[in-house]
């Protein structure tokens, strides 16, 4: 072998070795999260966590039922904002996939996906918080909605694109309206997989704390009044996180554990059904 | 087949795609209203000038934009070699039985929430960075990237934190991008003789555009976090070259102060924050946007074509 | 077992929920953190006599007070520093200030080796904070510590982040005893500091301290007791060095209380007379003269009430000052002000 042949073999065995590293470079954080939080929250965790309300400041116990019950509300309120609007645009893009006005819902669907957070909060505060003098969990919901909507229509156009066209056309050509195919044979076809993006949108979403500091703000009660401000784990989690008391430190853990397991949960569901629908689709 | 009923089916569910046009319009035309005051009053020095003084009613951006640029490139040199790396272990070095399971991991890092980042972050990451930052060399401490006492929050803890939150989706979108070239394209390197080295980087030069625009895409993110960062930058607004510096960008500044705000210019100054990070983030994100198509659009095409002549690779 | 019923019926009825909770009164309000470990009490104490009463406040900080109160996102606000004319001026309502208690800012420090608490005068605070002063051997420092052996570190100043009701306490002091910090720096909850580095919140100020050998910084009394952190005796008026306690801050008041102003907007650092802790302040709610929901308006009345009396108890357990009994006699010919039908 020559010392070229073997000096390229080198390199090429090294850039090897470094793609590796990387893989093991990314998954040493991601090891190192899970283990602090599992770890510390799970120390934290108890029933009270679940079933009482935040102590007074600085006392011991209490717990984040409130904010529990508030997260879910909000991520609700956001798919019902969501929904309707993320998967008939989605339906449209597929639809009329060829059209210039489907490249300008794409391109404007893209550039919400990239629209930092905070700002959306700052947005939903001016049309929502201020003419209507009331922080609420329903501008909460909004701006969780406006998060949801892009993620929802790209995936409902993007799985609307991999049904068969036969199968449209199957129905078109038993005279079916173009919308009465798209719904009763194209979507459903479908179906799977837009709600595998809905779980993917609920668990990016259930994560999101920026849009929620000025919205829904904080509740230190239980509430269900949607014009109210209502608490949610994330902002709740970092209030405790920045206080200087060792009790609120280890629920914001217990907190984020709840957090982390709820969006664990979200896409372990989602790649579950997405392989099961790849499989169908491969019959 | 022209029916009423289809163009209504059409013009019915265009008019949700038009509620995104229309979205994307609003928060736009709402940042400018509401920070007409500030845009007024500091023109184009808002961009340039770094006196941020609440009481005298100064307010200049820069230091804030510095901030949000400085942690997101130092981001991104750090996590787009690395991504790069994952991405072409995924999808050219694994076996396709492992692949699933690297590709789940690896997503696991994007789908943990900001917030969850930050909190570990303050407790873990800060303390760790502090002591570094304590037993580094002073002979270092004495360039400009090294000066001022350890505090752990600054630059370093943001820029690092910022890089793991990054990579992976720089990776899936270099992944994605990667699958769009040929597999000719390797087939013929690999037949050449080629080390798969030479076989990869030829890939990689092939698909540079898509690259770029997955790097920029993770650039978008970076400019734009919020939670994670604010927790542990510092929040202290003033120019520095120090990655030990306590500094600020434009998401956390909003997140600081944003409820704070008393007078009407100091809250029109923090909004127009939001709306300078809104510009950068839509000119990055769709420059990004524009590079992956361009690349994975033709690479689609020619890859449905059976035959490509070698040549064109090169171009 | 109720939790979980109320969580369930909570999640099953999303979108009918507005009207569920309508018996219960929820108040909103928001402003200073400074306050926020005895309002918190407060209100989780008045909720327990109280069950359909619950008030829902955010410590978002001074400045937040008053802009949401301003913008009327909010029922009351609550500040460190008085509102000023221009800002009463573009509120929508007529606004009372109501000082519900009385708490101290206390310079803490991080000086490994140096045992006993350190004297500081508000000329070497102001200079220290002006970068004037940037070692501790200074001479300014140690003529004020005779017998201290002070290191020749460098000094870390460390100032708020955020907007806050401390800062401007603190800021409010300097300006007092320093010509050039009001000329230079000037008074508020935010300011372009010379100097130094931020943090969020109390918190994040005793953080970097105590993370920070060499470090200086200030923070509201409970939180230095809570942390454990060493915090300096300040030169009064009078020429006392005075430790911040609930005894000098209620001094403080007590001078304070012979010359209140009728709206109560009265600054107290730097107070005159014997045993007085300078950098002391009362802590304000904002409430609407005439406020649009009169039966909210009637409740937090009560609630006032019931603060400025039996209230007054939990302030000395948080490291708080109660009121002087002349100024709760004015606070509530003004309370009777506020239209509550």
């Amino acid at each position: 072998m020559t010392t070229r042949a073997r000096r390229r073999k080198l390199v090429s065995s090294l850039f090897v070795g470094f793609c590796g590293a990387s893989v093991l470079l990314a998954l040493v954080p991601l090891a190192f999260i899970l283990f602090f939080v599992v770890t510390q929250g799970v120390q934290s965790l108890s029933v009270d966590f679940f079933t009482h309300m935040p102590a007074p400041v600085g006392e011991a116990g209490g717990g984040m039922a409130n904010a529990i019950v508030g997260s879910l509300i909000l991520v609700g309120l956001g798919a019902l904002f969501a929904v309707p609007i993320g998967i008939l645009s989605g339906i449209y893009m597929s639809e009329y996939a060829g059209t210039r006005f489907a490249s300008i819902v794409r391109f404007a669907a893209d550039t919400l996906n990239g629209v930092p957070s905070i700002v959306v909060g700052v947005f939903v505060y001016g049309v929502a918080v201020l003419p209507f003098k009331q922080f609420s969990a329903l501008a909460g919901g909004l701006a969780l909605g406006i998060m949801m909507i892009p993620i929802i229509a790209r995936t409902t156009e993007e799985l609307l694109l991999l049904v068969p066209g036969t199968m449209r056309e199957g129905a078109l050509a038993l005279g079916a309206t173009h919308a009465r195919a798209v719904f009763t044979v194209v979507v459903p076809a479908a179906l799977p997989g837009i709600i595998t993006g809905l779980v993917l949108a609920v668990a990016r979403i259930a994560g999101e704390t920026a849009p929620l500091l000025f919205t829904s703000l904080n509740n230190r009660f239980f509430t269900t009044n949607l014009t109210q401000p209502m608490s949610s784990l994330t902002v709740q989690v970092y209030t405790y996180a920045s206080s200087p008391y060792q009790d609120w430190h280890r629920q914001a853990w217990a907190g984020a554990l709840v957090l982390v397991f709820i969006v664990l949960a979200c896409s372990l569901v989602a790649r579950v059904a997405t392989r099961k629908l790849v499989t169908l689709s491969s019959h | 087949m022209k029916r009423p009923e289809n163009l209504a089916f059409r013009l019915g569910t265009g008019l949700f795609g038009l509620v995104l046009v229309l979205l994307v319009a609003a928060i736009g035309l709402e940042l400018v209203r509401q920070s007409w005051l500030s845009i007024e009053k500091f023109g184009l020095s808002f961009w340039r000038t770094q006196v941020w003084d609440p009481v005298a009613g100064q307010f200049g951006a820069l230091p804030f934009i510095w901030g949000t640029l400085y942690s997101s490139i130092l981001a991104l040199a750090i996590a787009a070699p690395i991504a790069l790396g994952i991405a072409v272990f995924i999808s050219e070095l694994t076996p396709s039985r492992v692949k699933p399971v690297l590709v789940f991991l690896t997503e696991l890092l994007a789908a943990i929430p900001s917030i969850v980042y930050g909190l570990w972050g303050i407790f873990v990451l800060v303390p760790a960075v502090r002591s570094l930052e304590s037993a580094f060399p002073d002979a270092l401490k004495a360039l400009p990237f090294f000066s001022g006492p350890p505090f752990g929050l600054g630059m370093l803890s943001a820029a690092l934190i910022l890089a793991v939150m990054v990579v992976p989706f720089t990776s899936s979108v270099a992944r994605e991008v990667l699958k769009a070239v040929p597999l000719a394209q390797r087939e013929g390197a690999y037949a050449l003789g080629a080390t798969r080295f030479e076989a990869i980087t030829a890939a990689l030069y092939y698909a540079r555009t898509g690259i770029i625009g997955a790097i920029l895409l993770g650039f978008g993110r970076a400019l734009g976090e919020t939670m994670a960062v604010t927790m542990v930058i510092g929040n202290s607004p003033k120019l520095s070259l120090s990655l030990f510096a306590p500094q600020h960008t434009m998401a956390a500044v909003l997140a600081n102060e944003f409820s704070e705000a008393d007078t009407p210019l100091y809250l029109n100054a923090l909004i127009e924050i939001g709306l300078v990070l809104f510009v950068i983030t839509l000119i990055v994100n769709s420059l990004s946007r524009l590079l992956i198509w361009s690349m994975a659009r033709p690479a689609r095409q020619q890859a449905a074509a059976t035959s490509v002549p070698a040549a064109e690779s090169a171009i | 077992m109720h939790m979980m019923k109320q969580a369930i019926a909570a999640v099953g009825v999303v979108a009918l929920a507005a009207g569920v909770a309508a018996q219960k009164m929820q108040i909103q309000g928001a402003g200073a953190t400074f306050p926020n470990p005895i309002y918190s009490k407060w209100f989780s104490e008045y909720n327990k006599l109280h069950p359909n009463v619950e008030v829902n406040y955010q410590p978002l900080g001074s400045g937040a007070g008053i802009r949401q109160v301003t913008a009327q996102t909010v029922f009351f606000g609550a500040t460190d520093g008085p509102m000023t004319n221009e800002q009463l001026q573009a509120a929508p309502g007529r606004l009372y200030h109501f000082p519900t208690v009385l708490g101290a800012v206390v310079p803490v420090y991080n000086l490994p080796g140096v045992n006993g608490d350190l004297k500081f005068s508000g000329a070497v605070l102001a200079n220290i904070y002006l970068g004037r002063i940037t070692k501790w051997n200074d001479g300014a420092i140690a003529g004020l510590n005779a017998g201290v052996k002070l290191p020749s570190t460098d000094i870390t100043v460390v100032h708020r982040s955020d907007a806050s009701g401390t800062s401007y306490i603190w800021n409010d002091f300097l300006a007092k005893v320093s010509p050039e910090w009001k000329q230079k720096v000037g008074v508020n909850t935010a300011v372009n500091w010379p100097t130094g580095v931020g943090g969020k919140g109390n918190e994040g100020v005793s953080g970097v301290v105590s993370q920070t050998p060499g470090a200086i910084g200030y923070v509201e009394l409970i939180y230095a007791l809570q942390n454990k952190i060493s915090y300096g005796d300040v030169q009064n008026m009078a020429g006392e060095f005075m430790k911040a306690s609930v005894q000098s801050v209620t001094a403080a008041a007590a001078e304070a209380a012979k010359q209140m102003p009728a709206d109560f907007r009265v600054s107290i650092t730097n107070a005159p007379g014997k045993g007085v802790y300078p950098i002391s302040s009362f802590t304000w709610l904002l409430l609407y003269e005439n406020p649009k929901d009169k039966a909210q308006s009637r409740t937090m009345v009560e609630f006032v009430k019931w603060a400025l009396a039996d209230g007054q108890k939990f302030c000395a357990p948080l490291g708080y000052a109660p009121l002087p009994e002349t100024v709760v006699k004015l606070e509530l010919a003004q309370l009777a002000k506020i239209k509550v039908s």
